[in-house]
């Protein structure tokens, strides 16, 4: 960014000190403006796009510590300097605290005040230049909405653009929350058909019979309250891609049924006679081990051949660790548009505790942990307590139900990390005394959880 | 003389020669224009702040405006009065940007208080400060190129640093100006009434 870009506004009640500050600071080629109070320096700052604020802290109305408090909590990037007559510690106190750049006595020393303002613009640069970085390193990771630097995926990403390009059906395997649906979303989008519609349909969510009708459409009076034809998902996809989720769930007559669709490109409407043609890319998906299920009986073995076209498993969350800062930055950028959230990123130590995380619930767990800290979060960068992860649990990834001690360890650990490891306060919380608190952390080796902040081991099972 | 820049002493202590001449040499040379030096008869007094015991160099800017030569291109006041704006604890010089007043101060130049001035040393930082300011009043903004007159000076170091001519960069724009200065003042031809 150029000086000339570097926008200036200069707010004093004093007409002689706006006028020598912003001819003094034009001559450095920074665009300049000036405002005479508090109030036509807010309304300036929603109006116009300032870089730096230098305001003056005593002014009639709305003083200087009142104009930061407000630019701030709307324009956080906004370095606000705040100039006084006489320094004292009290009110330079203040103004750090409600996020003032630096303070400034009045008058100032030539050199000061050249080098404050240069170092607010070359560091407001290296901000910018960061974010351009970042949003650069983003594309190049990122496949429509995965992103995504791991090896596991880049092989995902890659046969996945591939058969984009075919009119193959796609079969996606993976854990619960690992983003099926986004893949096939994502799939759909590179595909010939993106301009044609995407249907989801969850085959798990419904029964037999209403499923059979969401997918097939019906014709009037075919069952009691069908009123009206209705076009199925089949049509409602026609030209584009129908994604069939958790079809490992489906009925042996509903098997069959789509078995017919695929080998025929026909659907026949329930209490129809007449079928009608389907141009449709079917991509399913599941969290089950499809092979096994057709080998216990339970799913036909001619429609996993039908299904089993091309077939992408994408990794659990734990297997792309690399990918959670990644995760962490796209997930915050959406949900602070969606949730109108000023946020900045997360605390290093929030960082390092998502890391360790076991991730039972794959992507779609850390999103809500970072939606959470989102909500909870008191400033606009996250922390670790803002989480709601306690340090070693795992948060019920295991496949059989926890027993009675170990919920109990879990909910010690959860306890000392919120009293942040005061032990007299979580045996107040506990509503035990000290002595059996010391006992059970004894017992459980819950001390080296909390002085390490790190997980203890996850349980196996 | 018709363009000439006015390079006027208006400080209280006796105008020093050598010092002038050394501004007139270093304007000249940088703005390839004539430079006519002059003491002045009178003094801007009322540029004098009692409670900082400075010289108010906004005032002075407007003395020097309001007296300039006739035809004179732009008018240089130089002075041994400490400046300052009132938001700064002194400076140097000031000028108006796009404008046609500049003034210097000898004051700060010479270096610590107390100390005793080197009368050469003195005389480059006055020449390079006298360039500056003039630059601004063709519309130079500061520059930050290695050695140019342009670069800022908020302390002496920075005075010091810097040579007393304009990078190439700024010497273009000060030529573009000049150009712009000498299409303005080229007396208009009437259109041939029979041309359409």
């Amino acid at each position: 960014m150029s000086r000339k870009n570097t926008r200036i506004l200069i707010v004093d009640d004093e007409e002689i000190v706006r006028e020598s500050l912003s001819g003094w600071l034009e001559k450095d080629g920074y665009t300049l403006g000036t405002a005479p109070d508090g109030m036509s320096a807010l309304k300036a700052v929603d109006d116009g796009d300032w870089s730096i604020l230098v305001v003056d802290l005593k002014m009639p109305g709305i003083d200087g510590l009142e104009v930061l408090k407000r630019v701030k909590e709307k324009h956080a990037e906004v370095a606000i300097v705040i100039m006084t007559a006489f320094a004292t510690v009290d009110t330079a106190v203040r103004a750090m605290k409600l996020g003032a750049y630096d303070y400034i006595v009045k008058p100032f020393d030539p050199e000061e005040l050249t080098l404050m303002i240069q170092k607010i613009v070359g560091q407001q640069a290296l901000v910018r230049e960061n974010l351009i970085l970042r949003k650069a390193l983003r594309r190049e990771h990122r496949f429509h909405d995965i992103v995504s630097k791991s090896p596991l995926m880049r092989d995902v990403l890659e046969l996945s653009k591939t058969a984009a390009r075919s009119a193959s059906t796609i079969l996606i395997l993976g854990d619960s929350g690992t983003g099926k649906e986004i893949l096939a979303r994502a799939i759909h989008m590179e595909s010939p058909r993106a301009d044609k519609p995407f249907v989801a349909v969850s085959c798990a969510a419904l029964t037999e019979t209403l499923l059979e009708s969401e997918l097939f459409g019906y014709e009037k009076g075919a069952f009691t309250g069908a009123a009206g034809r209705r076009e199925g998902k089949f049509e409602a996809a026609s030209g584009g891609t129908l994604f069939l989720d958790e079809i490992g769930d489906i009925s042996p007559k509903l098997q069959l049924d789509l078995l017919r669709v695929l080998e025929e490109r026909r659907v026949t409407r329930v209490g129809g006679t007449e079928s009608v043609p389907v141009d449709v890319r079917i991509i399913a998906a599941t969290n089950r081990d499809l092979g096994k299920t057709v080998e216990e009986g339970k799913f036909r073995q001619d429609l996993y051949y039908r299904l089993n076209v091309i077939a992408i498993r994408l990794p659990r969350l734990t297997e792309r660790r690399e990918d959670i800062p990644l995760l962490v930055d796209h997930f915050l950028e959406h949900l602070g548009v969606e949730m109108s959230r000023d946020v900045e990123g997360i605390s290093a130590e929030a960082m390092a505790l998502l890391m360790a995380h076991d991730w039972p619930g794959n992507v779609r767990e850390l999103r809500n942990v970072l939606e959470r800290g989102l909500v909870v979060a008191k400033t606009p960068v996250i922390q670790a307590s803002d989480l709601g992860l306690v340090p070693g649990a795992s948060g019920g990834g295991s496949d059989r139900p926890a027993s009675l001690s170990e919920v109990e360890k879990r909910h010690i650990a959860a306890v000392l990390h919120h009293a942040g490891g005061n032990v007299s306060q979580a045996a107040r919380i506990l509503d035990i005394d000290r002595v059996t608190l010391y006992n059970k952390i004894r017992k459980f080796h819950l001390r080296d959880v909390e002085e390490h902040e790190t997980v203890a081991e996850p349980e196996k099972t | 003389m018709k363009g000439a820049i006015a390079v006027w002493w208006i400080g209280a202590g006796r105008a020093e020669t050598p010092l002038l001449d050394g501004v007139r040499g270093s304007l000249e040379t940088e703005y390839r224009l004539p430079v006519r030096l002059h003491v002045a008869a009178d003094r801007p007094v009322d540029a004098y702040d009692v409670r900082r015991g400075q010289h108010a160099s906004a005032k002075i800017l407007s003395w020097l405006s309001g007296r300039a030569p006739a035809g004179s291109r732009r008018i240089l006041g130089v002075t041994d009065a400490d400046l300052f704006i009132p938001i700064l604890t002194f400076v140097f010089g000031e000028a108006e940007l796009h404008g046609h007043a500049a003034v210097v101060s000898t004051a700060r130049l010479a270096g610590l208080e107390g100390t005793m001035a080197d009368p050469e040393l003195l005389a480059i930082r006055l020449a390079k400060e006298c360039v500056h300011e003039v630059g601004h009043t063709f519309g130079l903004i500061h520059c930050r190129a290695p050695g140019c007159a342009m670069a800022r000076s908020a302390s002496l170091r920075d005075v010091d640093a810097k040579t007393g001519h304009l990078c190439a960069e700024c010497r273009e724009r000060f030529d573009d100006v000049l150009t712009k200065e000498a299409r303005r003042h080229e007396p208009q031809e009437h259109p041939h009434p029979d041309r359409r």
